[in-house]
């Protein structure tokens, strides 16, 4: 059997999963239960619709530091507008069509300026921030019979666990990002882009062009997130998911991607944000374990992963001398 | 020697014809006034030194930059190429040095980025795909997973790859710039019939070297560049050798004409260096050398004999995994820059830009890097010694520069080689080791350069200098050590030392068991 | 040596006449700005304090441009100075003497630059993925050190740090000008300037011309993580607890941007820590201003955004290019044009 060296990373990752899922069973049998995993996909569903579009962004050689940002201006100007009158499915299409316009902008700002994501986008977190703050720096309550609705909407699972409409979005973001990611030009262009950005210029990938939608879809899905939110808190509040980006590249790297680009799954980030959604759970039924625990072993498991991944590409390099003729068929 | 000429073109126009190309950056020409013609089924070598304006003309044919003045006809139809992407689409595909394709991407996504087949959802259509390069590569001959990552497959692979891609998408006119740098003589043998099952197909085929032994092999036609002007365009079998490196270098270069100072010089029987089965697994089998004082040691072969990597290794930049070096005497371990200086070695790199400049320091803070260095950082050089230091240097080795505090990225590159090497003397090596000290800067750095080495020797400096240029090798030192397939072949000196003689002793077979042979006239 | 003097106010031109035109403007929103008393054995006034209120920053600017100067970056500043300051508070909270928990403190900090180091260095890391894992896991490790709760302590000495005077300024103005004036000193009169500028500029050649990369690579992110720990000590003596989740939170943004602000480029290379320094105190003289201005503290984070799109603008190479060809007259042959003749710049 061959494994491809490139999916490592993520049978690494699925493969910790499995083990650690299984000693968390064995440990409280309860948390084999559709209640348990159902909870951690609803309680993680934001979390979850942001890495998909830190992905694709991780993916193309980028970084996007707003999204923690723009998550806290979608909830606070969904509750204050819907507070305000507006209709929600108004104002959810008008906040979808903001945070796209804003990834868009960034990733303008990206390509003409020719400066590094990671400064750019620190841009756009004080700004989508400072925004929040300016809308409201109150916790405001939403409510509205359409709102309610969308977020009480479940499925009722055997085992009584409830699959709840923002843990479906998830999962259907997740399953189109798949196939964005994969079987679709703009997929292929953003590895291309990951991969060395000349090289994929000189290839024909409209550079300037993908750059805007990479970050435009991340800021779509930073929306998205942010409605999913709302709707999981049922407020909207300024000062709320500080440092979500951190767990969002967290999910992403040990879901197996490289942190450099060019090579990665959009599946490893589901698994991703499934351990860091298990190490939660664990330390809820635990009990005596503090929360920090959480941060500490994501930093761990992210130091393995990088380690690694390191690792790997180290003996690829050094594999490379010794396959150099003999990987050739030629005749 | 030569390919038998081409079938000509049934009638009319060439396939593609470029007149009066000029192009200017900066105010400073770069090409001025240059005809070339490639014809259909024709391997035309565009040759000429670093700086003769090859890499302009062939960004300008393939779309990469604009031309200020002139025209271009792809069978006889004007055409103005605004980008690469353009030129492909006209027919004139590229391939580049160093592979542009992307090693993180499986060869089949390599093949069709930009252009996969889709079904009829509009999704990508992998098995499609699969099929389809795997038929496109059978064509050239490879029978690799197209579905593996392209990063796996040899640099040589990667190549044909990259060939066939250019090929599927331009299908008139393909542009091989260096294609042979990295690639062992197997690999160039492969590549090469590749070109040559392209130019039976009707392909016109530019190819730009500077093997000229690879000209020969593959090329019916060549065209000399110099200064941006075009020399003149012949046919293979009009030229020989001589005659091509005089329409390059455009002057009458005879093997015996330049002074034997290196064999001449009196070598202390008493080596400095000496390395006992000295190798690294992988980069260079082992090897005996030794380099007396005052003595100059050439090291010659094609690109990727091992000749680049015997001098990191020497210097201690690659670790050595077997032998030993003896240094005045003393058993010495050298396995750092750092501990290779402490024994005064000093190692001047080949990729003066990327190994050799640090760009944005000033000429002053390049010239003393390497003897702050070894100081430490607790015992800086005072100012007024930095300014002494490069001051003499900028003096001695005539290193133009408007100022010692300019930074050295707006150097020439001969300029920039010379501040290189005053790095090194200033920290007053005993074993100098250097990689092509003359690739890339003009002639008359050339001269300067060469000058400088025979000076160093006479001062008593051992020096192991790396070059492809074979004529002035021999004319500085007093031996040549021949490497071929990262192995040290032979050993040349005296009479048995010249071009000529280097040249067999590359080309002849080399079987493993067999040991470096040693030619030493009576 | 008047023409070093010359040069240098030059490179520092376009930061002091930011921080001038700050100033002034802060000058304008509030007439008493540059109002100094004495009282209590030390000077009062909106300057004095936006010296203070920018000690934690400054001091993080310090190690960030020697990390930066050397193309890296260091994330986990932040963290570092919540894990140095809880450190430091456990002990004392403990009855540990002072002394033992100030060394703790530092040495900790010492360590995580050691880790970060290690991992650019060594293991050769991307910086930013490096010090990304002590930046998630640090905060950790503060609240498992604080277990959870906002320490607070009761040592006079230690919150002296934070809120003393000490030469009519307050300690941590002395703080962050004397560790200033150290790594500057150390950094300038030493090789080590110019060693860690020719790492930033080209590693591969530094190396190949001898200098010692690793160790050189590595010292700066002690520094760094020295600078945290200095910063996670004051931040902590100021409000007499470590609060594992607050401190220094987002700081490690904020002295990247004063780096950034003070010309330093995230590229690596030529490195001013005056520059950032200033860069420093104009983010803060911001951050004071909106407040004496009476617009609400949120409008700070909008106009950082509109810093870092100005500077991003202005030293973005794209528009670089731009300006290069519309002045009129060549300087130089660009190093991209071909070396074909002995060009001499002028």
């Amino acid at each position: 059997m061959r494994i491809d060296t490139r999916n490592l990373p993520f049978l690494a990752t699925l493969a910790i999963f499995v083990v650690a899922y299984a000693l968390c069973v064995s440990q409280f049998p309860a948390m084999l239960s559709t209640r348990v995993a159902m909870n951690l996909l609803t309680d993680n569903a934001f979390l979850g619709i942001a890495a998909v579009g830190m992905t694709f962004v991780i993916l193309s050689g980028g970084i996007d530091l707003s999204i923690g940002s723009v998550i806290a201006f979608t909830s606070v100007f969904t509750a204050v507008t819907v507070g305000a009158g507006l209709h929600p499915a108004i104002v959810l299409l008008l906040v979808l069509v903001l945070t796209t316009a804003f990834g868009a902008a960034m990733g303008g700002m990206i390509h003409l300026l020719k400066m590094p994501p990671f400064v750019v986008t620190l841009a756009g977190m004080f700004l989508a921030r400072g925004a929040a703050f300016l809308i409201s720096t109150q916790s405001v309550p939403l409510s509205h019979p359409f709102i309610d609705a969308l977020s009480s909407f479940y499925f009722r699972l055997p085992g009584g666990g409830r699959l709840t409409s923002i843990a479906m979005l998830m999962i259907a973001v997740f399953v189109v990002g798949a196939i964005v990611a994969r079987r679709t030009r703009f997929g292929a262009n953003i590895y291309a882009l990951g991969g060395n950005p000349q090289s994929a210029e000189l290839m024909g990938v409209a550079v300037g062009r993908t750059t805007v939608a990479i970050y435009a879809t991340s800021g779509f899905l930073a929306g998205l997130s942010g409605i999913v939110y709302t709707l999981y808190t049922s407020a909207g509040y300024s000062l709320a998911t500080v440092g979500v980006e951190l767990d969002a590249i967290a999910a992403v790297v040990i879901g197996g991607t490289l942190l450099t680009g060019g090579a990665g799954l959009v599946a490893g980030t589901f698994v991703g944000i499934l351990i860091q959604g298990l190490i939660q759970t664990y330390i809820v039924f635990d009990g005596t374990l503090s929360s920090w625990w959480t941060k500490i072993a994501i930093g761990v498991l992210l130091f393995l992963f990088i380690a690694l991944q390191r690792t790997i590409l180290w003996s690829t390099e050094r594999g490379q001398a010794s396959r150099r003729t003999a990987a050739m068929g030629a005749t | 020697m030569t390919g038998a000429a081409p079938p000509p073109a049934a009638t009319g126009a060439p396939l593609l014809e470029a007149t009066g190309i000029s192009k200017a950056f900066f105010g400073v020409a770069a090409l001025t006034d240059v005809d070339v013609r490639i014809e259909r089924g024709e391997v035309m070598a565009l040759l000429g030194e670093n700086g003769a304006g090859k890499s302009t003309l062939v960004k300008i044919l393939t779309g990469a930059y604009r031309l200020d003045a002139g025209s271009i006809r792809l069978e006889g139809a004007p055409i103005e190429p605004r980008s690469v992407a353009d030129a492909q689409s006209l027919g004139i595909g590229t391939v580049y040095q160093e592979v542009n394709l992307l090693p993180n991407l499986s060869v089949a996504e390599n093949l069709y980025l930009g252009r996969q087949p889709r079904t009829r959802l509009g999704f990508l259509d992998g098995r499609r795909m699969q099929r389809d390069a795997r038929a496109l590569l059978a064509r050239y001959g490879l029978s690799i997973d197209p579905g593996a990552l392209l990063g796996t497959y040899s640099v040589a692979v990667q190549q044909i790859v990259a060939i066939a891609r250019a090929v599927d998408l331009s299908g008139k006119i393909l542009v091989l710039d260096e294609p042979t740098a990295s690639l062992d003589a197997r690999e160039t043998a492969m590549l090469f019939d590749v070109v040559r099952q392209l130019k039976r197909e009707g392909l016109g085929i530019v190819i730009i070297t500077h093997f000229l032994d690879q000209v020969f092999a593959i090329a019916d036609r060549v065209t000399v560049l110099r200064n941006g002007r075009l020399v003149g365009s012949k046919a293979i079998a009009e030229l020989d050798r001589l005659s091509l490196i005089t329409m390059m270098l455009g002057r009458e270069l005879k093997e015996e004409t330049l002074g034997r100072s290196g064999s001449e010089a009196a070598v202390s029987a008493e080596p400095l260096v000496s390395f006992r089965g000295y190798g690294k697994r992988g980069s260079i089998e082992p090897f005996d050398l030794d380099i007396g004082r005052g003595e100059v040691v050439g090291i010659a072969g094609l690109l990727g004999s091992g000749r680049t990597e015997t001098a990191r290794l020497a210097f201690g930049a690659d670790k050595a995994d077997s032998g030993t070096l003896i240094v005045d005497d003393q058993a010495v371990s050298v396995t750092s820059p750092e501990t290779a200086v402490a024994q005064g070695f000093a190692f001047c790199p080949e990729e003066r830009k990327i190994d050799g400049i640090v760009a944005d320091l000033s000429v002053r803070e390049n010239i003393i890097l390497a003897l702050q260095a070894r100081r430490g950082w607790m015992k800086p050089l005072p100012r007024a010694e930095q300014i002494a230091i490069a001051d003499r240097y900028i003096k001695a080795l005539d290193i133009r520069t408007a100022h010692r505090d300019l930074p050295i990225k707006f150097l020439s590159g001969g300029n920039q080689q010379k501040a290189i090497l005053a790095r090194w003397l200033a920290t007053d090596p005993r074993f100098l080791i250097l990689d092509e000290p003359t690739r890339g800067i003009d002639v008359g750095a050339h001269a300067e350069i060469i000058r400088l080495i025979e000076d160093l020797r006479a001062r008593g400096l051992s020096l192991l200098v790396v070059s492809s240029e074979l004529e002035e090798l021999v004319a500085y030192a007093s031996r040549v050590v021949v490497l071929a397939d990262h192995r040290h072949v032979a050993e040349l000196s005296g009479e048995a030392m010249n071009p000529s003689a280097i040249m067999a002793a590359i080309a002849r077979p080399h079987g493993s068991a067999e040991p470096a042979t040693r030619e030493v006239a009576a | 040596m008047p023409d070093m003097i010359l040069a240098r106010l030059k490179r520092l031109a376009p930061q002091l006449i930011a921080l001038a035109l700050v100033l002034a403007a802060n000058g304008l929103v509030s007439p008493n700005f540059f109002d100094l008393t004495w009282a209590n054995g030390r000077l009062y006034g909106s300057l004095i304090d936006v010296l203070n209120r920018g000690a934690p920053v400054a001091l993080l600017a310090i190690g960030m441009t020697l990390v930066i100067a050397t193309k890296g970056i260091d994330l986990s500043v932040g963290a570092t100075m919540a894990i140095c300051g809880a450190v430091a508070a456990s002990l004392v909270a403990e009855g540990q003497p002072l002394a033992v928990a100030l060394v703790a403190a530092l040495g900790v900090g010492l360590l995580c630059g050691l880790w970060n180091g290690f991992l650019v260095a060594i293991l050769q890391l991307q910086p930013i993925v490096a010090t990304l894992i002590l930046m998630v896991a640090g905060r950790g490790i503060a609240q498992l050190v604080t277990e959870g709760v906002i320490l607070t302590f009761n040592d006079p000495g230690f919150a002296f740090l934070g809120s003393g005077n000490l030469l009519g300024l307050p300690t941590p103005v002395i703080l962050w000008l004397a560790v200033a004036l150290i790594v500057g000193v150390i950094v300038r009169r030493s090789a080590l300037g110019l060693l860690v500028e020719a790492i930033g500029v080209n590693r591969r050649a530094s190396a190949l011309a001898g200098v010692k990369t690793r160790f050189l690579v590595i010292s700066v992110y002690l520094v760094s993580g020295l600078c945290a720990a200095v910063a996670g000590l004051i931040v902590t003596a100021d409000i007499r607890g470590a609060d594992a989740n607050n401190a220094g939170l987002w700081l490690e943004l904020d002295a990247i941007l004063a780096v950034v602000v003070g010309g330093t480029s995230l590229l690596g290379g030529r490195f001013s820590i005056l520059a950032s320094l200033i860069g420093a105190m104009i983010i803060q003289s911001i951050n004071t201003g909106i407040l004496l201005a009476g617009f609400p503290p949120e409008f700070n984070l909008i106009i950082k955004a509109g810093i870092i799109v100005a500077i991003l603008a202005l030293q973005s190479p794209a528009l670089g290019s731009l300006w290069a060809f519309l002045r009129p007259a060549p300087r130089s042959p660009t190093p991209a044009a071909p070396d074909k003749k002995e060009l001499v710049a002028r």
